[in-house]
Parts: C-alpha cells; structure tokens; sequence
C-alpha cells in the first residue's frame, strides 16, 4: 500500500513537470470547450439548448483525452530503465500502473473541475442537486479509471511513446461516433447502431440526464457495466502485457 | 550451501526464441569481492546479470544471491540487492534528489530516514549541488553517478552494475571508477560486466569472460594474462601479401592483429631460441617480416586468444 502512494507521488510529480500532460489537462479542456459550443453549436440545431445538449458530451470528451496520455507515461517508464529498477525493489508491476491511474484520476478531476468552471462561465446552467451532481462526478471518476487503465494497457503493448500518444486519437473516436455531440439519429444509418451500443454513448446519456437534473435513465446500468467491464479487462490485460514486456 | 558465497550459480542456461543466450554457466563470487564478468557484445553479460537479480528466469541452472534462491525466494533476494542497468533508472523530470528519496522509500525507509539517506548519497557521491536539479539537464557521467547512489539507497548487500561506464567519456569513466571501487571499500560485494578490459583489470579481484554465452576463463587479471603467454612477439609485414601468408602460416596461434600496420602478434616467452624458431616458421623465405619486437602481454591479448571469432579472422 505504502508503495501505491509512493508511485501516485511519483506519478502526480511527473505529470506536473510535462508540458504536454499539463497542456493536454489543462488547456485542451478549455479549447474544446470553444470549439463545440461556439464554432460547432451555431451550425448544429437539435430542438433543444446545443449548450445544454454537448456540455456533458464535452466533458466526456476531456477525460478522455486527460486518461489516455496514461498510455504515454506507461510506454516511458517500460522503454527505459527505471522499471527494472522498480522490479528489482519488488515494485509489482500492477502498483506501477496503479500510480498513473490514480494521478490521472487526480489529475482530471482538476480538469472536469475547469472545464464545468467555464461551462457555467458561458452559460450552461445545471439544473441538478448535489446528490445527482455527486453522481455524476463519481461516473466520470469511474469512466476516466476505466480509459486510464485501457490506455496503460496500450502503453505497455506498443513499443515507443510516439506510438502511445496516438491511443489518444483511437480513443477520441468512440466519443465523436456517440451521442455525445450529436443526437446518434442523425447519423447515416450504418453508424447508428455502433453508435448506439459502444460506451460512450451510455455514459454520455447518463452524464446528461444526472446533469439537467432528470432521473439517472435506463441507460445507467449499461453505463457502469461497460466501465466496470473496461476497468475489470484492463486491469487483467495490462498484467499479462506486463508479464510479458519483462519476461 | 556457503555463508562465504554471495554470488553461487550452476548450470545457468537462458535461450530467446531458440537461441541459446547462455549455455550453462558456473559462477563463484566471493562475498565482499568485486567480480567482473568481461566479454564482447551478445556474449550473454546482460542475460546473466538480469537472471540474477531475478529480473529474468533462467531456462536451467540454479542460482543464489545473498544466501537466497532468485526463484524461490525471490523476494528475499530483491531485499538484499540493487542493480544498476544499462539506461539511467531514473526519472528525468525528477530532482536528484528526489529521485534518490523515491527510491530509498521504495527499498523500504521511512520518510524522514529516506530524506536523511538521500542528503547522505548525494554527499557521498559529490553530487549535493546537482542534487536540487532536474535530472533531464544532468550529463552523463553526472547522471551514472546519480543512478550508482541510487542503487545505494536501500543499502543493499549485493550490486549488480551493468556495464558501468559504456557510453563514458574518459574523465566520467575516471570518476565512476573511484565511486564503484569506494564501494567494495565499504563492504558490499559488487558484481559488474564490462567489455573494457582496463575495467576489469582495474576494479575486479576476480575476472570471469564469457563469450557465447560460456565462461571460457575464470581467474585473476594476473592469472589470465599468464595463461596465454607473459609476452608477445609482433611481426610487422613487407607487403599485404606477406601480412596474409605470415597470418595464415602462424593462424593457431596468432594472439593480435593489425591490418593497417600489417603486424601480426603471437605469443612467446621471450627466449632468443624461440623468437629466432618463431621467426623461422613465419618467414622460410626470410622476405615475409620487416621487423620485429616482443612486448609485454596485455589483458587485450588474453581477450582475444579467448573470445576472438576465430582465428579464422586470419585468413579472411
């Protein structure tokens, strides 16, 4: 245990002093922010408020990007030494990872923090109480575990940092083909029902629903599975990967 | 099994993807010694050191470290070592001395102690200043120093550095040299592969080379040096034609090659009736051999009797 926090130290240290992880945290949030509800809001009209209808998708989109450079700094610390170092301390691997997860968690709830800053700053106005609001601060919590331990494991599958930043953009793609910024109607009819049935989209709908205020929905159960079940295969994957990076 | 053994293996054998990377190799380290394992590129010296410090699991063979099986008791072994890579085990957007802290409450120190334990390496290892500085702007000698006191830091009994100095500029090789031998001065046994034989030479009592993943010679630099010859007789060729002929009349036993210079090297003890024999057999023609001259053996000379792809590099 001690040496978890140990690890989220380390972690949380590294990822302060990286302009790209700083940048991707802190910046790219806000730029997003503009670009959906400003450029792209206009332009898209869906019946009700757009602001409204994307900020949660927005946010989504946020711990997405925040939880993937995850897969950068696992690929760092396996193509250099420091992990054998780590290993030969009788650091278990898992632990290892463990660090990241948890300074990406902290990391992004920085984020979310910001980016819910700005979005009541331009006008988007929850109607929720703090219970729902609770709850759906406690999903994206769960959702950005689940994409940070996804993409550690991405980080230990590919050779070279360059390649682990492009988990990123893998990633990225699950939330633009889901409801998160367009009603999944609208789509052509080949890509609804991808749309309809990957994760992004039940996470979204719930995100919306516990934000505006409106029951959690029926899509809730279908939303926790899939990050319970990403975290659960995750976790289970990035150790075989593990064992076989230092094997 | 003996208390006096801080390093015992038997019959280590490692293959990758069916390629046999050790062969079963024995090894002795006395407990407070320096050890060296020399041998080329892709003799197997990683591979060893990995196995170990139970990094990587051997295919055959037995090893203990520090009185423990490295796969039983794997745990206890990692207790009691510290192993020092190729690549700087560290963090680049770190301090020095954070680093050093990390890694002594990794090997178990409480966080105070852990503090105290890092000002201490730092002072040791001369690297206060450079201590409160990231160690992505260290240089390299500076950041082989900073990664040998972090391998200090949990103060372990057994140290395993791999090739401590490849990569070095003469002066970090100098100073990395002083740090490693001040730390057989403090007691713990080292365990160190080089490719450098001036290395081992000079920090190792105990010298083993591998090569293909065998140890072919086992002993001091001292006793090394004397199994291939105390001296060495150079011949230096009229023409490339005669640097071939000379080479390949001589090939079992040629201990040194120079192309450029058309020198060709064997051994010999020095005596007038057998440099005058040598002489004989190199040249029959007496047009082959320019001149001559007989020197001192060095470790190089032993290396390459030992590990050389061949003689056959003679007639090539």
């Amino acid at each position: 245990m001690s040496d978890a926090v140990i690890m989220t130290g380390r972690s949380l240290r590294l990822s302060l002093r990286s302009p790209d992880a700083l940048l991707t945290a802190l910046l790219l949030p806000v730029m997003l922010m503009v670009v959906f509800v400003y450029l792209f809001g206009g332009a898209v009209a869906i019946g009700t408020s757009y602001k409204e209808y994307v900020v949660p998708g927005v946010l989504l989109l946020c711990a997405i990007t925040g939880a993937s450079t995850t897969a950068v700094t696992v690929c760092q610390d396996m193509s250099g030494g420091i992990i054998d170092r780590f290993r030969s301390l009788d650091v278990p691997g898992t632990v290892v990872l463990a660090g990241h997860v948890v300074a990406s968690l902290l990391r992004n709830l920085v984020s979310t923090v910001l980016v819910a800053a700005i979005a009541v700053a331009i006008g988007f106005r929850p109607h929720s109480d703090p219970a729902r609001l609770a709850a759906a601060v406690g999903l994206l919590l769960l959702f950005v575990a689940a994409i940070s331990w996804l993409a550690a494991a991405f980080g230990l599958a590919v050779s070279s940092p360059e390649a682990a930043s492009g988990a990123m953009f893998f990633l990225m793609f699950f939330s633009y083909a889901s409801s998160a910024f367009v009603p999944v109607r609208t789509m052509p009819g080949w890509l609804r029902g991808f749309a309809r049935h990957q994760p992004a989209t039940p996470v979204t709908e719930t995100l919306r629903n516990l934000l505006l205020g409106h029951p959690a929905g029926g899509q809730l159960i279908a939303a926790l599975a899939w990050c319970g079940g990403i975290l659960a295969a995750s976790v289970l994957l990035s150790m075989v990967l593990f064992r076989r990076r230092t094997a | 099994m003996s208390d006096e053994l801080a390093i015992e293996a038997s019959g280590l054998a490692k293959s990758y993807r069916g390629v046999r990377v050790l062969g079963g190799i024995d090894l002795r380290v006395p407990r407070g010694s320096v050890f060296a394992l020399l041998g080329p590129n892709g003799a197997g010296k990683t591979t060893t050191v990995r196995i170990l410090a139970t990094l990587s699991r051997a295919d055959g063979g037995r090893a203990r470290v520090a009185g423990f099986d490295v796969v039983r008791d794997r745990r206890q072994v990692r207790r009691r070592i510290s192993l020092t890579g190729q690549f700087a085990a560290l963090d680049a957007a770190q301090t020095g001395e954070e680093n050093l802290r990390m890694i002594a409450r990794l090997a178990g120190l409480p966080r105070a102690a852990a503090g105290r334990r890092a000002a201490e390496l730092l002072e040791q290892f001369e690297l206060t200043q450079a201590g409160r500085r990231r160690v992505g702007t260290y240089s390299g000698g500076l950041r082989r120093r900073l990664d040998l006191a972090a391998g200090l830091a949990g103060h372990p009994s057994v140290i395993f550095l791999d090739e401590p100095t490849t990569g070095l500029d003469p002066q970090s090789r100098l100073t990395t040299w002083r740090a490693i031998a001040g730390l057989a001065a403090d007691g713990v046994t080292v365990f160190l592969t080089t490719q450098y034989l001036e290395e081992a030479d000079r920090l190792a009592g105990q010298i083993a080379v591998l090569n293909g993943g065998q140890v072919v010679a086992e002993g001091t630099a001292a006793e090394l040096k004397r199994r291939v010859a105390a001296r060495r007789l150079d011949l230096t060729c009229s023409t490339a034609g005669a640097y071939e002929q000379v080479s390949q009349l001589l090939a079992g036993r040629v201990v040194h090659l120079d192309p450029v210079a058309l020198t060709v090297g064997v051994a010999t003890d020095g005596r007038a009736a057998q440099v005058r024999a040598l002489l004989d057999e190199a040249d029959p023609g007496r047009d082959l051999v320019a001149s001559f001259a007989v020197r001192d053996a060095t470790l190089d000379d032993v290396f390459f009797a030992l590990t050389a792809p061949g003689r056959e590099a003679a007639h090539v």
